[in-house]
């Protein structure tokens, strides 16, 4: 088990490395840097954007920009090239803000797509399965803009409520019960937006779970030994199925970054996508490359976590 | 099932010769009207899509650039102002099938033009994905155990896949498109580059399935040459489950390529894809909703009937849900 972990941890830390450099060297040598984000400022001379690229350390090679990279993302002291804020306390505050809908959202993804999924599968080939198979696949296909422009349209028309943003502005001074319910409201469209795809995959998947499990040998058996219906599918069918959904909880992370770009920016909520795209924008190195940073941290993170709790849930896995 | 039925119509003699895979699968496909439907959709479309290119861009019936400012926000079926427009300008018929843009141009013609452009950027990206995914996801397959100095090919080849599967697809590609020069080529290649992964895992499991199998021990023994082994052999029967996967990624590089327009990022004007009209139209969904809903509408048609299709596919092709 140690031997394991501490195998499994060295593996990623050399991964983790090997992904720094690429996304350094992609985000390098594509072309177009941050001194260059204004050419037709007049008053850009060429000493400045040399004054520019000295301050950044873009004059130097790029093996010694990754170190000077490497060094001050562990020392903390990485400065974004826009506003010369420190990288990792900004983006704490955006991740700090992405949090609650990223939690809302997971939230109604899984309470809504297990018994969806269980249900389908149960009743296979019914008139509800059937329809929440389509849905399910009209859920995945509508780009999700589009559908969340109709959502802030219907929203504001039949509740007359603003909800672009993360709250009201000039509600500051309101009554606690009048801010909460503001935010609430800022909160809901977003995240269940953001959930739809995730409720239409997840359910599907459940569904295909369960009609793997239940055509196994050992539910027939409880069916033969005359155990009521309730009990095969809850406590023997869908223990099994429920497995591979444990591994999940170490991927949910990762999602946190990839892909709330489009809702955040469509619902101006100053998270940590819209972070990443401003950055993109501006040619924002620094924080482009710690926010992939972390990504890449947490997905190998999640990975990890998914492996232990996989050997914990199902006595058949051994880890080695 | 009624069998003999179908396959009694298939072969269309008296005595049924024993069916093909192909047309196994094709029956169990048929069977699934979602499916089906979504196959007729995609007919449609491919054929609508070679019309526009052909109609838009090398004999101009319907002329996407062409801007008519008296005739801006017309809504669909609104005949065209004679008196303003010159006849050089007029729509086939005059009649603006879809509508006019902010700027007056043909929306229909837009759209014709669009569905090429964007089936294109769907196929050439799931294309580049794939050939990627199967030659590594062969590479590894096959010649994992060949060692290249310390590690071996497979190693080598499954920590590289790990590597991509860690960075987040949708922020690379925004990323990578937003820093190289606005091009359709880009946004084509680097959707390709960034979604290979899946494929190469599947195409490795197959090809590590298949290597023990009777049929490629007897090859081997045969001495067929190794290449003849893989494509002719190995490939046909590791094809499955990349089909599947394939028609579904096509439907999610349409998608893709909509939500980049959506940030700017995507083809950039003068080209016209279903994607950069619907982020165009969002400005007027009050005023001229047909520009909103006309594209997103079609965009959501037909991505949903790849998915339909992929998943009929992935009944169709699987053996293990076959004759239930």
């Amino acid at each position: 088990m140690w031997v394991f972990l501490l195998r499994a941890i060295l593996q990623r830390l050399v991964l983790l490395v090997v992904i720094s450099m690429i996304a350094f060297s992609i985000v390098h040598l594509a072309p177009g840097e941050p001194s260059e984000v204004d050419p037709a400022n007049p008053r850009m001379k060429p000493e400045d954007i040399a004054r520019i690229r000295a301050a950044f350390h873009l004059d130097e090679p790029l093996s010694v920009q990754y170190v000077y990279w490497l060094r001050d993302l562990a020392t903390g002291e990485l400065k974004s090239f826009k506003d010369s804020q420190p990288v990792l306390p900004k983006i704490w505050r955006r991740f700090l803000n992405s949090l609650p809908l990223f939690i809302c959202a997971t939230l109604i993804v899984w309470s809504l797509s297990f018994p969806t999924g269980i249900q389908a599968a149960i009743q296979r080939g019914s008139p509800f399965d059937r329809t929440t198979t389509f849905v399910a696949y009209a859920f995945i296909s509508i780009p999700g803009f589009f559908l969340s422009y109709l959502a802030i349209q219907w929203v504001v028309d039949l509740f007359n409520v603003p909800i672009i943003g993360m709250r009201t502005f000039g509600m500051e001074n309101a009554q606690p019960a009048f801010r909460w319910m503001d935010r609430l409201w800022h909160l809901v469209v977003p995240s269940v937006m953001s959930a739809i795809a995730g409720i239409a995959i997840l359910s599907r998947y459940v569904r295909s779970q369960m009609l793997e499990v239940v055509r196994q040998d050992y539910v027939r058996t409880a069916r033969a030994k005359g155990l009521p219906e309730e009990s095969v599918i809850y406590r023997h069918a869908l223990r099994n199925a429920l497995l591979p959904f444990v591994t999940m909880f170490g991927f949910l992370l990762p999602g946190l970054i990839g892909g709330s770009v489009i809702f955040e920016q469509i619902f101006a909520w100053p998270g940590l996508g819209r972070l990443g795209y401003e950055a993109i924008l501006a040619r924002d190195f620094p924080v482009i490359l710690t926010i992939n940073f972390i990504a890449a941290t947490l997905t190998l993170a999640g990975t990890l976590v998914s492996d232990i709790l996989y050997a914990v849930a199902d006595p058949r896995i051994r880890l080695q | 099932m009624t069998d003999s039925t179908h396959s009694g119509a298939f072969a269309g003699e008296s005595e049924p010769p024993p069916e093909t895979p192909l047309q196994e699968a094709w029956r169990i496909f048929r069977r699934d009207r979602l499916a089906l439907s979504g196959l007729i959709v995609l007919a449609v479309l491919v054929m609508l899509a070679v019309a526009g290119k052909v109609l838009t861009e090398w004999v101009v019936v319907f002329d996407p650039a062409t801007v008519r400012l008296p005739d801006k926000f017309l809504p669909p079926f609104s005949p065209i102002s004679p008196a303003l427009i010159p006849a050089a300008h007029q729509p086939l018929g005059g009649v603006y099938l879809l509508g006019t843009d902010e700027l007056g141009r043909d929306v229909f013609a837009r759209m014709l033009q669009g569905s090429f452009v964007s089936l294109s950027i769907g196929f050439i990206a799931v294309g580049i994905s794939v050939t990627i995914g199967i030659i590594l996801g062969g590479l590894s397959g096959f010649y994992g155990n060949v060692k290249l100095g310390l590690i071996s090919v497979d190693t080598l080849i499954m920590r590289f896949t790990d590597i991509m599967l860690c960075f987040p697809t949708f922020f690379l590609i925004l990323t990578v498109v937003a820093l190289l020069p606005p091009s359709i080529y880009n946004i084509m290649i680097v959707i390709g580059l960034t979604s290979w992964m899946a494929t190469a895992r599947f195409v490795r499991a197959e090809f590590l399935a298949l290597r023990e199998q009777d049929f490629v021990v007897a090859a081997q023994a045969l001495g067929l040459p190794e290449s003849r082994i893989i494509f002719r052999h190995m490939v046909p029967n590791a094809i499955a489950p990349v089909l599947v996967s394939a028609t579904i990624g096509v439907a999610g590089a349409i998608l893709t390529e909509s939500g980049l327009s959506f940030l700017g990022f995507g083809v950039q004007p003068p080209y016209a894809t279903w994607g950069n009209i619907l982020a165009s139209g969002r400005g007027f969904i009050f005023d001229a909703p047909w520009l909103f809903f006309i594209p997103g509408l079609a965009i959501f048609i037909v991505v949903l009937a790849f998915n339909l299709v992929g998943e009929g596919l992935r009944e169709a092709l699987n053996p293990r849900l076959r004759n239930r």
